[in-house]
């Protein structure tokens, strides 16, 4: 946790244009796993490509930050980023324009990343512990024994405690959807 | 998200974010630090011909006679801009 952690998109994207020590860490922090994602599950990149991809989409957020009009709209800018920087790889490897392969490499996996990313969201508003935990075994596949060792607790402990967190999470979301559905109201 | 979702879905949502590469995620931290080695390369290339000229000849070896170790993205950044220039 740093101090930009808390931040909103917006905050976060003013600090980094003032330079704001870890900002820009955090920026990237954030939104690491869901350009990952994107580029892996949702166009089915190579190693390769998705390396060069992620990179080259961070750079553009660095290098243009200035231009994004409306600072709470991050998400949908680097979505939309890394979708067209996808298309250009894959256009890149079959030797076609990129607007030949729109449409035909989306895959209904984006809609699951952006599913994703609303659970995430969540996940950071709960306990430390919790977020580690949740963390660990559905992110890094490590085992109870895994957890257990490197949390030292015993391993019979894990599973309820997973169970617990994801009670928690379920809780939240649900908050979410009440908050969603009464401002929509 | 305006459904209500089973604790196996948020299950299976989760595993959909899974880290990126830590090397990956490193490089794209120091993109901050790695900009202003590549500010200061270009604007001494441009106030130096010389040094210039030794970019444009052998730009990693001349790079690396200066002290700078920039990564292969801002190499291909500074080629660019040599060219362009």
């Amino acid at each position: 946790m740093t101090a930009h952690s808390s931040f909103t998109d917006a905050e976060l994207v003013r600090a980094c244009r003032a330079g704001e020590p870890d900002a820009w860490n955090e920026l990237v922090e954030r939104y690491s796993r869901y350009v990952y994602a994107i580029a892996t599950r949702g166009f089915r990149l190579s190693d390769e490509d998705a390396e060069d991809v992620f990179q080259d989409v961070f750079t553009r957020i660095y290098t243009r930050l200035d231009a994004l009009r409306d600072d709470s709209a991050l998400r949908p800018w680097i979505a939309q980023l890394t979708r067209r920087r996808c298309l250009d790889a894959i256009a890149a490897r079959r030797e076609i324009p990129a607007e030949d392969v729109l449409g035909e490499n989306e895959s209904t996996d984006l809609a699951e990343v952006e599913e994703a990313f609303e659970v995430r969201e969540a996940l950071t508003t709960l306990s430390d512990n919790c977020q580690d935990i949740l963390d660990r075994f559905f992110t890094r596949d490590q085992s109870y024994k895994t957890i257990g060792d490197e949390l030292d607790l015993p391993s019979g402990t894990i599973a309820s405690r997973i169970a617990r967190c994801l009670g928690r999470l379920r809780e939240t979301l649900e908050g979410r959807n009440m908050v969603d559905r009464g401002s929509r109201e | 998200m305006t459904r209500e979702l089973p604790e196996e879905r948020i299950g299976v949502l989760l595993r959909v974010l899974r880290p990126a590469p830590i090397g990956w995620v490193r490089a794209a931290q120091e993109l901050p630090a790695a900009r202003q080695v590549f500010d200061e390369i270009v604007e001494r290339a441009e106030a130096d011909a010389a040094f210039r000229a030794a970019l444009v000849a052998d730009l990693e070896r001349a790079l690396a006679a200066e002290g700078y170790e920039p990564d292969r993205r801002v190499l291909g950044e500074i080629r660019a801009r040599l060219a362009d220039d």
